[in-house]
């Protein structure tokens, strides 16, 4: 259904008319600090979204609102269609549909690698146990983890770790994958490796919602690059545009400092 | 003379009251705990308040007290006809699990906070995340102090004697009451506690080491 790398971004080839999840109008608060001002975002289903901005703008209470780990003051989100309900059963199964992928992995400890993906598919789609097994060892060879199946997270390496984490989200045939800077934990000679299974991941036509700070990936798998600054939207553009040629001045700010690393 | 032989079948009886007592109220102080621990950390309002207030009550409420009321207002008002065994038995199981909520509360709080995010991620419910995610993980530092607050469970079991439950402390009485030397009463009613709670702390290092073992 994508493209490949640059072209993707060129033509812009979001799906168009099938919103999957959309924000309108949303607020959130932390005590006194507006960390989300008046947010709207809205993703096609198969599209693939980069947030970037300086750290403090609101990117990871963003994506956290979207399976409300954090919930939001005012506005609505809904996902295919549904209003996020409160917290309860409901909410549960609504959050196996989207996959979150966090900043420092979150696996489970007390769990081999293979328990971790097959958790999930068990206890809550209600699989029977050998066909979670299949799934899982088919995912964690697809993330090129599948030699370290019985092994304790602790002693995979972070790159390594953090794969196991895609795969544990994968498992759950979620709609819509949250990425909040899987990377930004990593060293750098890890950090390809994570890149590429979600470069593989857009390909494959999985619908994205990125934090990240990796404009390599931007530019060959995102559709589109939404700009955050002090909790508001403050630029749009495919990553094309963004990158060569940003319109606000904090984006122009933002990107000089990144670029002078 | 000797106040053991002369005595053992009491002796006896008391042991083994004093050992079922501090048995069954362990029960119901660690189910009881668990649950009021899982009820402190719930996203649902009123049972974190039930917990709260648990906790508050059972912990700063004098024992002797909690038995004067299980033992006099209890049967008056609510289950008339328990036996004493039972009602001492909820008593200090109640007080007991205000003191587990607190360690295994204490314990979930040592469990990174991500991964009941990751597990709530998945799908999983509330309850399935305390269970399959967090407990696990706490119950390694959650060990040593249940050691000692069943040990405090064992020796504060001797309160139940005084409502005539059958157990070690008022053999003590007993024997007393018939005119025996205090001393050697006394020896072989803390020698008879010794074994019960050198039983338990020996069991919770065997369950610690296996832990390490484990991880
Ligand atoms: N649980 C919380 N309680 C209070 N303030 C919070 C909380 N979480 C985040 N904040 C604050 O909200 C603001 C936005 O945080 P957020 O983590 O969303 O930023 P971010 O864009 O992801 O930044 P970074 O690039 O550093 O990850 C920050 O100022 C942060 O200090
Ligand atoms: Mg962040």
């Amino acid at each position: 259904m994508s493209g490949v790398s640059v072209t993707k971004a060129a033509e812009n080839a979001a799906p168009a008319g099938d919103d999957l999840v959309v924000l309108s109008d949303v607020n959130k608060h932390f005590g006194a600090l507006h960390v989300l001002q008046d947010i709207d975002l809205t993703i096609a289903r198969g599209e693939v979204v980069v947030v970037i901005g300086p750290s403090g703008s609101g990117k990871s209470t963003l994506c956290r609102t979207i399976n409300r780990l954090e919930t939001i003051d005012s506005g609505a989100i809904s996902i295919d269609g549904k209003p996020l309900p409160q917290e309860g059963k409901e909410l549960a199964r609504l959050r196996a549909d989207v996959g979150m992928v966090f900043q420092s992995f979150n696996l489970f400890a007390h769990k081999t690698v293979l328990e971790n993906v097959m958790l999930g598919q068990t206890k809550v789609r209600k699989t029977d146990k050998k066909a979670a097994e299949e799934k899982a060892r088919t995912l964690l060879d697809r993330v090129g983890v599948g030699v370290q199946a019985d092994k304790y997270p602790a002693q995979l390496s972070g790159g390594q770790q953090q794969r196991v984490a895609i795969a544990r989200a994968l498992a759950m045939d979620p709609k819509v994958m949250l990425f909040d800077e899987p990377t930004s934990a990593l060293d750098p000679e890890m950090i390809n490796e994570v890149l590429e299974v979600m470069q593989q991941l857009a390909r494959d036509g999985m619908t994205m919602i990125v934090v990240t700070h990796e404009m390599g990936f931007a530019r060959s798998a995102a559709n589109r690059v939404v700009f955050m600054a002090d909790g508001k939207i403050v630029e749009e553009a495919t990553p094309e545009q963004f990158f060569s040629n940003p319109r606000s001045d904090r984006a122009k700010d933002f990107l000089s400092k990144i670029l002078h690393h | 003379m000797n106040v053991l032989l002369d005595n053992f079948p009491e002796f006896r009886d008391g042991f083994i009251g004093t050992v079922s007592i501090t048995a069954v109220s362990s029960v119901i102080a660690l189910v009881l705990g668990v649950i009021i621990a899982g009820f402190r950390v719930s996203p649902v309002p009123p049972l974190r308040f039930f917990g709260t207030a648990w906790v508050t009550l059972m912990r700063n409420t004098p024992l002797t007290l909690l038995f004067l009321i299980f033992f006099f207002v209890v049967p008056e008002i609510l289950f008339p006809g328990m036996s004493p065994f039972v009602l001492g038995s909820l008593a200090l199981g109640f007080y007991t699990s205000s003191f587990v909520c607190e360690a295994v509360r204490s314990g979930i709080n040592t469990v990174p906070l991500g991964q009941a995010e990751a597990a709530r991620s998945i799908g999983m419910t509330f309850s399935q995340t305390l269970s399959i995610v967090v407990l696990p993980q706490a119950t390694r530092t959650v060990i040593p102090p249940l050691s000692s607050i069943f040990i405090a469970l064992t020796k504060n079991s001797a309160i139940a004697g005084a409502f005539s439950v059958a157990e070690l402390f008022g053999w003590q009485k007993l024997m007393s009451d018939k005119g025996y030397d205090i001393v050697p009463v006394f020896i072989w009613v803390a020698l008879g506690y010794l074994v019960v709670t050198f039983t338990i702390s020996g069991l919770f290092r065997l369950l610690e080491r296996r832990m390490e073992v484990a991880r």
